[in-house]
């Protein structure tokens, strides 16, 4: 167990591509932490190179106190579970879990021990004399957990892990990962595009976009206060409304329709306008609206995702099944629950409503911000 | 000489060149799985009709001279043609008897296991080494399969070359220490210099399928070996021979086959028909005895020995080694 400070990391494949620019994260001890973002933003050459598969081009990764930039992978006392499960395909599952012991000249006692404590913990105790290729795809995942539980490292790298299962067992082995890291309580690193799967196992959520850091924050207080636009569309589902609008005065216009702040806000007169779907609600009769026309509706069973336009701009809102739909509907907003961004940049902008606003913003890290 | 085909891909996929539940399971190898396609055929015979030709040449070149040759075991045939004498096994008991026989049965075994280990040690050796540098460089490996397209005509021409006794360098290196190589004349020169072209030929043919073998290992069973064993070496015996036992199981078969019988060529050469002080092998022998002798019997007794031979190498093979070997 240890913390990891990875510093002003680069990467530059060869042919130039930045694949990752100067990230910086500092991950405390048996702290999950999940990097998130959308296909080829570097999320697995990060995770790579604090690996060791990858070399880093530029900046430090410590792995407790130790800079292990120019240490080989099998020393640096951390353990990976790839997104195809890379076991060794000609041993049994035994082996697959002892191999790593073995080489690191670990007493036969011992293995035996550890072996059957990790496949107890993953209940894989009856297919240690199978070979891999007579296990299921679940099965195997569950092998590939065993094989880095038993070395007991400083840090587990999971690398899309759960990718190749079917949507419910991805469920079921999220909630199993995050019960065995708390109970280890092994530092881990986590790689996924799933925002789902990002919030709800994460300690902290690391947000990348093109090779940067947008945001690196708890789950929910990326949910609820994301740095900008990309992280506000990136998580969440379904994603946060981004609405182009204009400031006069104490009024939002959204083309022909007005919104009224009810008080003065230092905005700019062009700024994007973020409204989560569940913050929106059908307004009773004289309450300020949005009237919003109907495209289609999603049942979710629970609630309701109900697709439209507000002049002519993309909106969705989630309401309860209860509430009759109609051609048009008339949906009002919290002026506080309201996100401000820069039109041009999508930075967010300082929120002149809520209160907790300034309490939220001290416990995140905003990079580059 | 024989000449089996190449590999199909790259990629670890290797077109076989027979047959039979060894073959399909070696084809079916590869992780991604495959699917064979079923046609339906309008008429019964149709597939026969396809399956004729091969079926033919099967038959033409390989049952007829088999049972030929054991037919013509038992008898004792007049070198002027004038009919032919049924004697039993006096073939086989003057050929088992002969000291000569045994001499070159002995070196022939000796030749073998050299030639086979050699060959396919250091085809394993480049195949790794390039390996190491080609990793998923479309360019070299296209130039490294030119490597087999050239190779074994062009390569058995230079292994002789470099004996020969006026030009070739190795006699000339090999002088320089004071050595006299003197193939054709002296008997264990000629069999060290049939050893090395023999090597030599096939060698490409080697490296080029433990390379595609190589290719063939998922990345990321290398990668998950590398953060588990720090050892390169024990890396390789532990994870990367195994996986690559498929394609040496094989290929241990093939250089087998390719010892005994295709060097034909590369002894016909060397011992340019002296073969009195000279090795040879025993299927050398056979048509030396054959058609050099004219003891049509003699000689097909000794290709029946050969055939038993080789059957019962296969069988030990298959039964012995085959299960050791681990298909995906
Ligand atoms: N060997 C390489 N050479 C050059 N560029 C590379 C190499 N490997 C990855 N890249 C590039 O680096 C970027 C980041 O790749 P990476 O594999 O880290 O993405 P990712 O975030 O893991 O995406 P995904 O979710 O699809 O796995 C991509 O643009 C990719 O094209
Ligand atoms: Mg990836």
């Amino acid at each position: 167990m240890a913390a990891i400070n990875i510093t002003n990391v680069s990467k530059i494949y060869a042919g130039g591509v930045e694949a990752v620019k100067s990230v910086s994260i500092d991950i405390a001890d048996g702290e999950f932490i999940v990097l998130v973002g959308p296909s080829g933003c570097g999320k697995s050459t990060l995770l790579r190179m604090v690996a060791g598969l990858e070399a880093i081009s530029k900046g430090t990764v410590e792995i407790g106190d130790r800079v292990i930039n120019d240490i080989e992978p099998a020393e640096r006392d951390i353990a990976m579970v790839f997104q195809n499960y890379a076991l060794y395909p000609h041993m049994t599952v035994y082996n697959n879990l002892a191999y790593g012991l073995k080489n690191r000249g670990t007493p036969k006692a011992e293995i035996d021990a550890r072996v059957a404590e990790a496949a107890r913990m993953l209940e894989i105790e009856q297919y240690l004399t199978r070979k891999p290729r007579a296990l299921s795809g679940g099965q195997r995942q569950r092998v590939a957990m065993g094989r880095a539980i038993v070395r007991k490292p400083a840090a587990f790298l999971f690398d899309e892990p759960l990718s190749n299962l079917d949507a419910k067992l991805r469920v079921s082995m999220r909630g199993e990962i995050k019960q065995l890291q708390k109970r280890l309580g092994t530092t881990s690193l986590y790689v996924t595009h799933d925002q789902l799967e990002a919030m709800t196992l994460a300690d902290r959520l690391v947000v990348l976009n093109g090779g940067q850091i947008e945001q690196i924050g708890r789950p929910l207080d990326v949910y609820h206060t994301p740095a900008s636009t990309f992280v506000a569309s990136f998580i969440g589902s379904p994603a946060m409304n981004l609405l182009r609008g204009t400031r006069e005065g104490n009024q939002l216009h959204f083309g022909s329709q007005v919104l009224d702040l009810g008080r003065p806000a230092a905005f700019p007169g062009q700024i994007t306008v973020g409204i989560r779907a569940e913050d929106l609600r059908i307004a009773t009769t004289g309450e300020q609206a949005l009237t919003m026309k109907v495209d289609y509706i999603e049942e979710l069973g629970a609630q309701r995702l109900v697709h439209g336009t507000v002049d002519g701009k993309k909106l969705t809102a989630s309401l309860s099944p209860e509430i009759e739909i109609a051609e048009t509907l008339a949906l009002s907003i919290a002026p506080e629950r309201l996100h401000f961004f820069d039109a041009d940049t999508g930075k967010r902008l300082a929120q002149p409503f809520a209160p907790s606003e300034s309490r939220r913003v001290e416990r995140l890290e905003i990079a580059g911000v | 000489m024989t000449n089996t085909p190449l590999p199909s891909t790259m990629s670890g996929t290797l077109a076989a060149p027979a047959a039979g539940g060894f073959f399909r399971r070696f084809r079916s190898a590869p992780s991604e799985p495959h699917f064979a396609k079923r046609v339906q055929f309008n008429s019964p015979l149709l597939p026969y009709l396809f399956l004729a030709p091969q079926m033919a040449i099967i038959f033409i070149f390989f049952y007829w001279p088999s049972v030929q040759a054991i037919q013509s075991s038992f008898y004792l045939e007049d070198p002027f043609g004038f009919g032919s004498t049924f004697v039993g096994f006096a073939n086989y008991t003057d050929v088992l008897k002969s000291g000569e026989y045994l001499g070159i049965a002995r070196f022939t075994a000796v030749f073998t296991a050299l030639v086979t280990f050699f060959s396919l040690a250091i085809g394993l050796l480049l195949a790794v080494k390039a390996d190491g540098v080609i990793k998923g460089n479309a360019t070299y490996k296209t130039l490294l399969i030119w490597v087999y397209a050239i190779a074994p005509p062009v390569a058995g021409l230079m292994g002789m070359m470099l004996f020969d006794q006026h030009i070739g360098p190795l006699v000339k290196f090999a002088a320089f220490f004071g050595w006299d190589i003197k193939v054709g004349l002296d008997y264990n020169d000629t069999a060290f210099a049939m050893i090395v072209v023999s090597v030599w030929k096939q060698i490409p043919y080697n490296f080029i399928f433990f390379l595609s073998g190589l290719q063939g290992i998922p990345v990321s069973v290398r990668e998950a070996a590398l953060m588990d064993c720090r050892s390169g070496f024990r890396r390789f015996w532990t994870v990367t021979l195994p996986l690559l036992a498929p394609t040496a199981f094989f290929l241990l078969i093939i250089n087998t086959t390719y010892a005994l019988f295709d060097t034909f060529g590369v002894i016909d050469v060397m011992v340019k028909d002296k073969a009195a002080n000279n090795p040879i092998t025993l299927v050398y022998k056979v048509y030396m005895d054959g058609f050099r002798g004219n003891d049509l019997g003699g000689s097909s007794a000794q290709s029946v020995i050969l055939m038993i031979i080789v059957f019962v190498l296969t069988i030990f093979q298959f039964r012995f080694i085959e299960r050791r070997v681990h298909y995906n």
